[in-house]
């Protein structure tokens, strides 16, 4: 799987929460896009992830 | 010859835009040919802009709108009018992109924010004295009317939610994130990229402290997404949010938005 340009090996299978948990992404602060669209955070627990995704994940951080 | 002199197309018998000044001004006059002031004599065509400016008399409102427009590129600035932005967050990046957007003459601005201007945010944002205690939507629509008058000002006195995206930003194409919170940033992004597909969103991510300027730049990760900002340096206890980098992340967003309205869409 690709996950901001780079590729990743996947392992098992796995939902898109489950793989944001793992990698310590604060779900409150993030925007999702899968293979061009964006994921609606309702549905990152629904959505099975797999090999030939694209993920771009964006992390927002304080201040303006 | 007919050309455009002041923002109407006039006939004169003159060869050259110093000749212009000469019949309808007088020698200290400032001479701008289609955007750039002229300090040396030009031949002029039919295909010329012509603005021949007095300095220290205040203009009627009829000359002032061309006198403005005299330093915008012809064709772009046609564009840039036809704009609709809407600005969410009028903080050190909000009140900062409203005043560059007004400068540059976006015809149609929308600014939303809740909060009214307190002393804390005299050290980045575009307020004064004389506006603590007013809403900042106020404080700033009063600023661009003395910049740019010619622009239409909307304001909402409002907090954005997941509920009200819709409803407040529906007729814009282009947005602006300008919150402060990270979570309140996320959540626009999100509202935005979901429930209004033809709009583009340019956000903010990263500008707190004095590291190098070099490393704010402009990204494109989504197809209606774009992020300013160095991306990490976040505003934390011993590191503030400082005007150097707010103003060139909010620079930032302007310029892509100004590319947006142009039609560029590359960060």
């Amino acid at each position: 799987m690709k996950v901001n340009g780079t590729t990743i090996f996947l392992g098992e299978q796995q939902s898109l929460f489950d793989f944001l948990e793992a990698n310590q992404y604060d779900i409150r602060l993030i925007a999702v896009e899968r293979n061009g669209e964006i994921v609606p955070k309702a549905k990152y627990k629904e959505v099975m992830l797999d090999d030939e995704d694209t993920l771009e994940i964006v992390n927002f951080v304080g201040g303006g | 010859m007919n050309l455009v002199v002041n923002g109407q197309r006039i006939e004169v018998d003159c060869q050259t835009a110093f000749q212009i000044r000469e019949q309808l001004g007088n020698q200290t006059d400032i001479v701008i040919l289609n955007g750039f002031q002229i300090e040396e004599d030009c031949k002029v065509t039919e295909k010329d802009t012509v603005t021949i400016i007095r300095k220290g008399v205040m203009p009627k409102r009829e000359e002032l709108e061309s006198m403005m427009m005299a330093r915008h590129t012809p064709n772009v600035h046609e564009k840039v009018k036809q704009g609709k932005v809407a600005i969410a967050g009028l903080g050190g990046l909000g009140s900062n992109i409203a005043i560059m957007l007004a400068r540059i003459g976006v015809g149609q601005l929308m600014l939303v924010d809740f909060d009214i201007v307190e002393p804390s945010n005299l050290n980045r944002q575009s307020y004064y004295i004389s506006h603590l205690g007013m809403p900042k939507t106020i404080a700033l629509k009063k600023q661009i009317e003395e910049i740019n008058p010619f622009i239409k000002v909307a304001i909402e006195n409002t907090r954005v939610t997941a509920e009200n995206v819709k409803e407040l930003f529906s007729g814009y194409n282009i947005l602006c994130e300008a919150f402060d919170k990270p979570e309140e940033k996320a959540l626009l992004v999100n509202t935005v990229l979901e429930q209004l597909p033809d709009s583009k969103i340019v956000a903010a991510s990263g500008m707190a402290g004095y590291d190098s300027s070099n490393l704010i730049r402009t990204v494109k990760p989504m197809k209606n997404l774009y992020i300013c900002g160095d991306l990490t340096n976040e505003a934390i206890v011993g590191r503030g949010l400082m005007a150097p980098r707010v103003q060139l992340c909010a620079s930032h967003q302007a310029n892509m938005i100004l590319r947006i309205l142009l039609g560029i869409e590359e960060a």
